[in-house]
């Protein structure tokens, strides 16, 4: 039976039909959708590289069922940055070397800019860290990560007060 | 994973009684369906449920059962009358998962032993009568207290270690009316074939309901030994609060975590406690009796001793006082180390 949700993706709302129940968040994103910035790590919540903002909070959208999720609003990494105009976060992680291989990095950025935005870390790097925690980066590039977070805190507070 | 039939239940009275897997944050669910663990032919999401409420209940708090980890640990009662909960809460799991994982969802989840998890390995838990695996195996995160042969297998949650010592009531809407059992033995312990079901057929928690703290609300913690500082379940784990006037306790509650097929509440440990002064002795003492009965399920007599030296460990620091912000790491062992 095929079943229909909606769902606004990066501003755009779209009505997606589903004939298999089982589809997750993740796979209607990279392979309905071909948004593939999301990626697929572990499938089972342990990795983070799926972390995307339903409604504006970080979840694991491998263990999110797409028809559970109907009518929400949701960002991936594909919709941070304007045109060239990269996303604060997305232009501290390059300025700081807040990867190697890449491939957890649509992850966590995504989970940074959530981070910030739960604005509980502040600019402590042991908060920071464990607010980190659910994205996992096997090249170990821990420490740009964490100086990357810290500086698009920074600016990000400049341009709230600005 | 399985094929499966989903709908949605938007009302308590379509959620009650319906057939097949209640689904909420899908955070444990999803992953056991992924692994073949968990097989449901249908699935009934009950995330739009009109229970993401949390309420004042006398001195206390009444939380919907659909109160995701991450509003549950932020709310600023539960952090004022109840920051044990809150640590325990943040102990756990990834902000992503706190931010799906729900209340009811977390009292509802199912033990890690490694055995369980994998479909081929024989388990009393997955299939009462086949044995259980565990025994004899690794058994790290595996019981030292109510265990049998049929079962050895712990709860992972923290959240439900603190509401057992605080003394929170499971609020429970079945097809043949609502009733109401304590945290602390919600959850069955094993018998010789497997575990019996803490819900029956049809049944959906509704809410959580916590008591008036009294003394205790700013005397209380978690306590967390992992085997990494984040992310990671309870090797053992013990929530504790304390009230003191004029130099003697007169509340003390006390659940250890990661111990038993349900948090480990002990009301003799309580007990002994009343009337004496708040040092490390009676501390000790106390964590000795909540230990009472305890025996390695395998190669896992060293938890006796860490669970005894946590429960000695969060009654101190509830003691001293829950500190006004969240530490930085919760629960963590390390608070006030020098990490050396």
């Amino acid at each position: 039976m095929t079943q229909t949700l909606n769902l606004t993706i990066n501003g755009t709302t779209q009505t997606i039909a589903l004939d298999d129940p089982r589809a997750t968040l993740l796979d209607v994103l990279r392979e309905r959708l071909g948004l593939t910035g999301t990626k697929k790590g572990c499938d089972r919540g342990q990795c983070g590289a799926c972390t995307v903002l339903i409604d504006g909070r970080r979840m694991n959208a491998c263990l999110a069922l797409a028809l559970s999720h109907d009518g929400a609003a949701v960002t991936t990494i594909e919709g941070l940055a304007e045109g060239d105009r990269l996303h604060p976060v997305q232009d501290a992680f390059l300025r700081h070397d807040g990867f190697q291989c890449g491939y957890c990095t649509p992850g966590q950025i995504m989970s940074a800019v959530a981070l910030i935005a739960e604005a509980e870390a502040g600019l402590d790097p042991e908060r920071v860290r464990e607010g980190m925690s659910g994205n996992l980066c096997r090249c170990a590039a821990y420490a740009g990560i964490t100086e990357a977070v810290l500086d698009a805190t920074r600016t990000m507070t400049r341009e709230d007060a600005a | 994973m399985n094929l499966f039939d989903y709908t949605r239940a938007d009302t308590l009275g379509a959620a009650v009684g319906a057939e097949g897997a209640l689904l909420a944050g899908g955070t444990n669910l999803l992953d056991l369906m992924k692994i073949g663990v968990a097989t449901p032919s249908r699935l009934v999401d009950v995330t739009r449920l009109p229970l993401s409420q949390i309420e004042d209940h006398g001195g206390g708090l009444r939380i919907g059962a659909m109160v995701r980890n991450a509003d549950l640990a932020r709310h600023p009662q539960v952090l004022a009358r109840f920051p044990a909960v809150a640590e325990a809460l943040l102990s756990g799991a990834s902000a992503q998962l706190r931010n799906a994982a729900t209340t009811g969802g977390n009292v509802m989840q199912s033990t890690r032993c490694s055995y369980f998890m994998d479909p081929l390995s024989p388990c009393n838990r997955r299939e009462p009568g086949t044995g259980c695996s565990a025994i004899g195996g690794e058994t790290r995160n595996h019981a030292i207290l109510g265990w049998t042969s049929g079962c050895i297998a712990t709860h992972p949650s923290d959240l439900c270690v603190a509401l057992a010592a605080f003394d929170a009531v499971v609020e429970i809407a079945g097809p043949a009316g609502t009733r109401e059992v304590p945290m602390a033995t919600f959850h069955p312990l094993p018998d010789a074939n497997g575990v019996p079901p803490a819900l029956a057929a049809g049944e959906v928690i509704t809410h959580i309901r916590l008591p008036d703290p009294g003394g205790m609300a700013r005397h209380a913690r978690y306590v967390k030994l992992r085997e990494r500082t984040s992310f990671a379940f309870a090797i053992v784990s013990a929530a504790a609060g304390i009230a003191v006037q004029d130099n003697r306790i007169v509340a003390a509650r006390l659940a250890l975590g990661g111990v038993a097929a349900r948090p480990w509440r002990s009301t003799g440990a309580e007990a002994a406690l009343l009337g004496q002064p708040p040092i490390e002795t009676n501390f000790a003492r106390a964590a000795e009796l909540a230990l009472q009965g305890a025996a390695p399920s395998g190669n896992n007599a060293a938890k006796i001793v860490l669970a005894r030296r946590i429960a000695v460990r969060a009654l101190t620091l509830a003691a001293a006082g829950t500190p006004d912000r969240m530490p930085a790491l919760p629960a963590s062992v390390f608070e006030g180390d020098d990490h050396g």
